[in-house]
Order: C-alpha cells, then structure tokens, then sequence
C-alpha cells in the first residue's frame, strides 16, 4: 500500500489502495517506517495517483509524512492527487496538532495526602450540606404550618402511597424472615444450656427496640432514599428545579417537604408492621422448630417486654425516616449534568444514610439506657 | 437529470410504522442518493424523526423495505449490520454525547472500539476532527455539561464523522441555535459534505437551511412523501401546506 523507490538524491513514495478508516491500523506502521527513515535525499515526491479511496484517516497519514519531512527541511511535493480529493487534504493539512499539556504526576505521598485531604472536605461539605438542609426544611414547615393551605397535601398522599403503601409487602417479607431467623439461631443455641424459653425474650426486646426499625430504616433508605435522589437529580439535570424557582416556588417547599414528610409518616407505621411481623415469625419458628407453644410464647413475651421496649423502637422510627428524607435530598440537589454523577449521589445517598442510621441507633442506645428505658 | 436507481444510498420502499392503534408512516417510499444532501421536512408530530429512527434501526418497522448502501437490512446477519452502522454516521437532536466521557472520549470512542488504531493516531484524529467542525483544540478535555449549545452540536458532529461515514443523519442540526451559529453550522455541513463527499439526510425546520444546503428537499404529510425535488419544485407546488410552509409569513424568497 505504501511503496518507496530511491534514484539518486530523489525519494518516491508510492501510495495505492484504499486508503480509508478500516485500513488504518494497517497504514500506520508503513507511513511511521517511511517517516523514521532517514535516507540522505534532497527531494521528495509522494505520488498518491494511486489511491483510489481516501478518507480523512487516509489524507491524515499522508499529511503525517509531509510533515515528517518537511521537520527535515525537505518539502515533500504530492503528485496525481485527484481533485476530488485536494479540498480534504487541504483541510487537514491545516490542522494544527500540539501536543496535549501532560498530565503532571504526583509522587505517591502527595497523592495519598490528597486523597485523605480532598476526603476530609468532603465529610466537612457533606455535614455543611445536611445542616443546610435541615434549615430549609424546618422553615418550609414552619411556613406550611402557618399556612397550612400552601402545604401539597395531594403530592404528599401520592408519596405516601408509593413509600409506605407499596412498601408493605416487602417490608412484611424480610422482617418476618429475620424474626424467623432470630428464633431459629436463638433456640439452636439456647438449648445447649436448657434455656430455650430465653429466646421469647430475646426476639421481643431485640425486635422490638433494635432489629425492627433498623431493617425498616435500611429496607426504605434502598427503596425510597434512592429514587428519591435519582427523581431529584434528574429534575436538577434537566432544569426542572430551576423551572421551579424562576416561577418563584421553593423546591424545598414543593420538593423536598412533601417527600420527607411522606417518610416520617411512613417508617413508622412500616416499622410497627415490621415488628409485628418478625414476632410473627419468631413465634411460628419457636413453635414449629422449638416446641414452644403460642400461648406459651405469648404469656412470656408479656412478661418480657414493657410499653418501654416498644416506644423505644417506635421514638427511634420518624427520626430515622428524617435523616433518610434529608440525606436523599442534599445528594439529589447535589447532582450535576452527568449520568455518572447522578449514579455516584445515588449511591452516595444510601450509603450514607445506613450508615447515619446505624451511628443514631448506637447513640440513642446510650441514650435510652442513661434515662432508663 | 435522472438518476439511476442503483445510486441510491438508501431506499425505503412500501414503509409502514406504527404505534399501537396509529400508523404514522403509511407505506411510505423515499430515495437518498449518493452525495446529496436531502432535507427532509414535514409539520411537528408529521413522523420526520420516525422515519430517520426507522431507517437507523432504532423503531421496529409493520412492513415495508428499507435498503441501505444497496443491502436489505432485514436479510442481513448482526455482524453485517454493525458493518453497515459503522458506514453512518448520527448526529441527534440533543447532541446525546456521553455525559461522563470528556469531549475527545466521546469521538475517539467509536474509532477506538471499532479500528484498534495507536493511542497517537486516536490523538491526532480528535484534534483533526474537532477542527474540521470549526473547534478549538482545547475544548478537548471538557465534559459535555461544560459545552455551550452550539458547541455541542459540533462536537456530535464531530463524533458523527469518527469513522468518517459516507452517510449522515441530522436530526434539526440548527435547531436551539442562533441565526448566525445556524448559518455557520449550513457552511460547516455544506463543506464537510464536499471535502468527504459525504450523503447527508437531514430533518430540519430551518428554511435557511434548506435554502443553503440542501439539493433536494423531501416533504413529509399523511404518513407519505407527497413531495421531492429541489427548491424550485417546493416554490412553484399549489399544495396548501407546502405554499402555507415555503412561500408562509415566515419564509422570505431566497436571495
């Protein structure tokens, strides 16, 4: 496809063939070999009457021999080019490539310490964020409190119907599997001692204060928390939020409020059901599985448990389903124009709001046991 | 001046699409032919884009044929169709650049997929293309969210012609621009097309456009083409809607 003849102080290069795109990665190599070379000539010619397909990948090479010779200070001179084809090469001979600035490299220990700074930041952000929200959301309601015919009732019954309503049948599920499992594992144990009737106690209070609003709160933060922020994110990519605002609404108002109230509403409704249901399962496991009967386990779970043990599962409940709402929404207004980062808060929002879960659980814990409870 | 039928690029015949209970192209047949530029025109909602997305293989067709560089895409395998679709190339309405990819990403991406060509040559040809549609070299490193309007236009474009495509499909490429970035992305498709020789089917609202660029014009109504020629057969035709479109309060006799 390229040949090269040498007379004397003259060098032409023959160039034949497509010379297209699907050719290239096959031109390439020959027209580096001709370019690297350094025969001693005065005069070039490239004759390229010989092409009888030429695109710009083509034009390109050629252009790259031109100039490979011409840094030698030899003009190369094109010969036969159909005029068909002048106009392209032309263009690209006019194309000025420079060379990309390089990426500057870091040492190792400077990178690392970029990393954990740039971390930092963005914890300290993140918090600066939430706090913000808080704020926003607390004065919207303070005025939908005050004017309570500003406050979207119809958005807010939609959203509770697709959050708690919709939600009921997995939430049943899960908790009730987990109860199940609990009662299993218990009773396994517990045997070993003689102490199978220690499981009724153990599966009430742990359902009741722990192990029912937690999977609750992690069940709706990955169903709930999630599309919250990819809903809000793709509004914020596609300027519907700045709709919103130049008609003079508050997105946090229209938004954000009603999504939030949805969930307080909504977890702890899902959480006494979810309760109630892991009972339900611990009960049939510790009957079918342990030979426990249901008024026995009844009697013992009255005993077990007080209106503490259940209040305390149930106080924890809308806080939890707050942090949730308020983390969705700083991660869905915090994404910008690219898919990637839509699916970054996404993740960001269920991943911290799990883990905020969790931490509030452990330091309401500490609470409930300073005060007694 | 005739022209034969074998240089047709594409040839829809007998075409028919449909959603649910509403035909939108009722046996329908269109010729693009090679080096052209066609303008294809037609109200909103009339099915232009249909038609382009049918073509393109992005909507299941009811009936009809649809041959693209004289091969039946219906009888072929999905290796040869993936020839075909690296033969063309599509600029869309919105740009549809990957959002996550920078703007030299988003045209190496086909070229590096399909051509296995150097890291070098990858380099080399962004820029070039990038110049060829009027940008500058810099713009290279920036996301798709950081181009204005017009710029994104050309950076599709530009990715459109990666693999430097005999045909493209343009779809309103001046529209939500302005009239002198409109007027210049005419120039830019009216050079293109004569540098790489390139067939061009373009939908377009643009009246200047197709009084700029296109050699022939295709009208759209009922589901059919009830019209193709060339500008003076669109001035000169008594049909209501094409008087009401070309010689309306909006358009102005070209100069």
């Amino acid at each position: 496809m390229l040949t090269s003849k040498r007379t004397g102080e003259r060098l032409v290069l023959t160039a034949a063939g497509p010379w297209t795109a699907i050719h290239a990665r096959d031109l390439e190599p020959l027209v580096e070999a001709q370019a690297q070379s350094s025969q001693p000539v005065r005069a070039v010619e490239i004759d390229v009457s010989g092409i009888n397909r030429l695109d710009t990948f083509g034009a390109w090479l050629i252009e790259r021999l031109v100039r490979a010779w011409s840094q030698r200070g030899c003009e190369p001179k094109i010969i036969g080019l159909p005029a068909d084809y002048s106009g392209l090469v032309q263009e690209v001979h006019n194309v000025n490539v420079k060379p990309l600035p390089p990426l500057v490299e870091e040492g190792r220990i400077i990178r690392g310490l970029n990393a954990i700074g740039r971390t930092l930041v963005g914890i300290g952000s993140a918090t600066t964020l939430i706090m913000q929200m808080l704020g926003a959301v607390s004065v919207a309601s303070a005025r939908a409190i005050a004017n309570p015919a500003r406050f979207r009732l119809t958005s807010l019954v939609a959203h509770i119907d697709r959050v708690g309503w919709h939600g009921v049948p997995i939430m049943l599920l899960v908790t009730f599997l987990i109860g199940a499992i609990l009662a299993q594992q218990g009773i396994f144990h517990f045997r070993k001692f003689g102490a199978d009737i220690f499981v009724v106690d153990m599966i009430g209070i742990l359902v009741l204060r722990e192990i029912g609003v937690l999977i609750v709160c992690v069940m709706v933060a990955g169903r709930s928390g999630s599309a919250y922020t990819a809903e809000l994110g793709s509004m914020k990519m596609r300027e519907e939020i700045d709709a919103l605002r130049t008609m003079g609404f508050d997105p946090v108002e229209v938004l954000i409020l009603p999504r939030i109230v949805a969930l307080i509403v909504s977890v702890p409704i899902l959480t006494f059901l979810g309760s109630m249901s892991a009972l339900y399962g611990g009960g049939l496991v510790a009957w079918l599985y342990g030979g426990i009967d249901p008024d026995v386990f009844l009697s013992r779970l009255r005993e077990a448990i007080s209106l503490d043990t259940f209040a305390v599962g149930m106080i924890k409940a809308p806080i939890m389903a707050l942090v949730i709402g308020i983390v969705a929404s700083v991660e869905g207004m915090e994404v910008r124009g690219s898919a990637e980062s839509l699916g970054t808060h996404t993740t960001a929002s269920v991943v911290i709001s799990i883990f905020l879960v969790i931490v509030l659980d452990g330091l309401f814990a500490i609470f409930f046991a300073s005060i007694g409870m | 001046m005739a022209k034969r039928a074998e240089d047709a690029v594409i040839r829809v015949r007998d075409l028919s699409v449909g959603f649910s209970e509403k035909l939108v192209l009722d046996h329908l047949d269109l010729d693009v032919y090679r080096g052209e530029v066609l303008g294809f025109v037609g109200g909103s909602g009339s099915g232009k884009s249909v038609l382009m997305r049918t073509i393109i293989g992005l909507l299941p067709k009811r009936s009809g044929k649809i041959e693209v560089f004289g091969i039946d895409v219906d009888s072929i395998t999905q290796t040869e169709l993936q020839k075909i679709e690296q033969r063309w190339g599509i600029l869309f309405q919105h740009g549809a650049l990957f959002s996550s990819l920078t703007v030299r990403q988003n045209i190496q991406f086909p070229v590096r997929e399909f051509l296995g060509v150097s890291e070098r040559l990858l380099d080399e040809m962004a820029v070039a293309k990038l110049e060829m549609v009027g940008l500058a070299p810099d713009v290279q490193q920036k996301y798709p969210s950081e181009l204005s309007g017009g710029m994104t236009k050309r950076v599709a474009l530009a990715r459109a012609l990666a693999l430097d495509p005999e045909v493209v499909f343009l779809d309103e490429p001046t529209s939500g621009l302005d009239p002198i970035g409109a007027g210049e992305f005419d120039e830019l498709i009216k050079t293109l097309q004569r540098t790489l020789g390139l067939t061009v089917f373009m939908v377009t609202h643009d009246l200047d456009s197709l009084h700029a660029v296109c050699d022939r014009i295709a009208v759209l109504a009922d589901g059919k083409v009830i019209l193709a020629g060339p500008m003076s057969v669109m001035l000169a035709s008594e049909h209501p809607w094409l008087k009401a479109y070309f010689r309306g309060k909006r358009s102005r006799v070209a100069g």
